[in-house]
């Protein structure tokens, strides 16, 4: 296992390396002159502005040398300043990130008190009426988009209840229960894809664990079956589902940059967007390695969780 | 996706006993049936927008706008008085378009790169593969979102972009398949026999890349729609005042509490394209790939 953990860790350095170029790289796809995009975008045409660009971007000297000077002050934490307002990115970064990370989690959260039960019981459930509204439900979430369920969320709430906020956001710290529950809509329109994704996922494994050996034999010497499903079957039939939910994280960090911009949370996603629509490319390019780099940070926390909970998983 | 597409990589070699077994089982498969035929609708309607749309999507129509449902308007209008049920036919045609173009070009990129990969092997496999993973550990939209911004927004800019990201899904794929081909028998006669790479590439492993080829597609183009639809809605597809999809979301937003029908059409057009090509790609797995049969798919 230390093995394992030492060759993982290691592999994270030309992954994360790579990642940095990618997002190095995405400024420079720019067309035509950048010296004279960029001076656009800060709305201050004079030399000065011209030289002073130019210098904190090394834009006068070849590519890979400005890539290693931009990768030397991202190391130390310094990912630039915003083109539109002169702000430090990573600063904005840190502001936003809180709102994210409760988004994410409470997605996550939401996505498996949903998913997981309902998986289970559309194998153990009897009437088969219920198994089949449970299906094609989750046909239809994996379906949807979620800035499409959120806008309807959206809508439902203030045509039906007047009094409950959906829009904005209120910090954890000050006040966590309202932030919780104004978040909740959010939470559900991100989680409804992965909670169909999880419920399917149970579903396949708990069908696969109960005609399993030690299942029948957990039937054979009496017990009873709400013990068997619950207590054999499930608990082998969630591993396959934790290793499932590690590669959702990734896809749940993509689409809370539209979430967030339909229920104007302020986070990461927010800025993104409104980087795009002020073309503050700095900010874009800090924030997509910031996430990107996250989310490979997760992951790798999950598979090694996981390997850990099952032994049986190889090493290789 | 990565590791569903390597996955893939062992497939039974297609005698004739085989595939009109497969042809069978595809029509009986509940998945294969509805999702098909939801394509084939999708597919229709697409060609004959033309035909099916009285009004032009971008035509104002002074004195009628936000008109609910109404047989004259079957989806209503929107603030400017535009037939709605006009620009949810153009805009869900786009965004057909945009998904096949860029799903095609993704598979006529990635299927030969990777196939050359998997015949290379040693040091070009392994960098190759580290540099797919790179790319894998992208949030897609995030990086979508990026380069399209970079790029400037525009459908060819959106095409090219979900083709680069969508790329080396069909190389891991293939590679797969080449990697679990070369050690047969009939690969390693016809290297005994002399045969180029060039042929052996062509004859013997191509064939093999077929059904995890289709499979692949049909699942890539459901998760294409719903970045295309995304990128739309936040105003990085097709520019204004040709319709999309996901912009007229973004747009019906702050309408929707009076006008509902400005964001539940293009919303359910997402949905039924969405749904069709994933019920239709989950379908041709269970069917194209037997070893998911006794696990149960779904």
């Amino acid at each position: 296992m230390r093995a394992y953990v030492v060759k993982r860790l290691l592999l994270l350095v030309p992954t994360l390396l790579g990642i940095s170029m990618v997002s190095f790289a995405i400024i420079h796809l720019i067309p035509g002159d950048l010296v004279t995009v960029l001076l656009g975008i800060t709305a201050s045409q004079n030399e000065q502005n011209r030289e002073a660009i130019i210098q904190a971007l090394h834009l006068d000297r070849p590519l890979a040398v400005q890539y290693l000077h931009w990768l030397g002050a991202v190391l130390r934490g310094n990912l630039g300043r915003s083109l539109v307002h002169g702000a430090p990115v990573a600063q904005e970064i840190a502001r936003a990130y809180p709102v994210t990370v409760q988004l994410t989690v409470m997605s996550m959260v939401t996505a498996t008190l949903l998913g997981i039960p309902l998986g289970v019981f559309s194998v153990t459930g009897r009437g088969r009426g219920l198994e089949a509204v449970i299906r094609v439900g989750s046909l239809l979430f994996i379906s949807a988009p979620a800035f499409f369920l959120g806008t309807v969320l959206i809508v439902l709430g203030a045509r039906y209840a007047p009094g409950i906020t959906t829009l904005g956001y209120v910090s954890f710290f000050a006040a966590p229960w309202r932030s919780i529950g104004q978040m909740l809509p959010a939470a559900l329109a991100l989680g409804a894809a992965i909670s169909a994704i999880l419920l399917r996922y149970t579903r396949a494994s708990m069908l696969e664990v109960l005609s399993a050996d030690y299942v029948r034999t957990a039937r054979a010497k009496g017990l009873a079956e709400r013990r068997v499903a619950l207590r054999h079957a499930l608990a082998n039939a969630l591993i396959p589902v934790i290793a499932a939910s590690g590669i959702q994280f990734v896809a749940l960090i993509g689409g809370a940059v539209i979430v967030e911009e339909v229920f104007a949370l302020p986070g990461i996603g927010r800025l993104v967007v409104n980087a795009i629509y002020q073309r503050d490319y700095t900010v874009i390019q800090g924030a997509i390695l910031f996430l990107t780099a996250n989310a490979v940070l997760i992951n790798l926390v999950i598979d090694l969780l996981y390997r850990y909970v099952d032994p049986r998983i190889s090493y290789g | 996706m990565a590791r569903s597409a390597t996955a893939l990589g062992r497939w039974p070699a297609g005698d004739t006993a085989v595939r009109s077994t497969r042809w069978r089982g595809l029509l009986r498969n509940w998945s294969v049936s509805v999702g098909g035929g939801l394509v084939v609708v999708l597919a229709v309607v697409g060609l004959l927008t033309p035909v099916l749309t009285v009004r032009s999507p971008t035509a104002l129509h002074p004195g009628e706008e936000l008109r609910p449902p109404t047989v004259d308007f079957p989806f209503g209008t929107d603030e400017l008085g535009r037939d709605v049920a006009s620009r949810v036919l153009n805009g869900a045609r786009t965004s057909l378009f945009a998904a096949v173009s860029s799903v095609s070009l993704a598979a006529a990129t990635g299927v030969p790169l990777g196939v050359a990969i998997g015949l290379a092997g040693g040091l070009v496999d392994l960098l190759a593969m580290r540099a797919f993973d790179i790319l894998f550990a992208f949030p897609a939209i995030l990086l979508a979102i990026a380069i399209v911004a970079a790029l400037g927004p525009s459908l060819r800019n959106l095409v090219l972009t979900i083709t680069l990201l969508t790329m080396p899904q069909f190389a891991v794929m293939a590679r797969g398949v080449t990697l679990a081909a070369r050690p047969m028998d009939y690969v390693q006669a016809a290297v005994a026999l002399g045969a180029s790479m060039r042929r052996i590439a062509f004859t013997h492993v191509l064939p093999n890349v077929v059904p995890p080829l289709i499979v692949t597609a049909t699942l890539n183009l459901s998760i294409v729609i719903l970045v295309e639809a995304g990128l739309s809605f936040l105003g990085l597809g097709t520019q204004p005042p040709a319709p999309t999809l996901g912009g007229m979301i973004s747009r019906g937003r702050q309408y929707m509490t009076i006008a509902p029908w400005l964001v539940v059409f293009p919303g359910l057009a997402i949905m039924v394209a969405v749904l069709g090509f994933n019920l239709l790609g989950d379908g041709l797995r269970e069917v194209l790939d037997p070893k998911l049969r006794q696990g149960g798919g779904r």
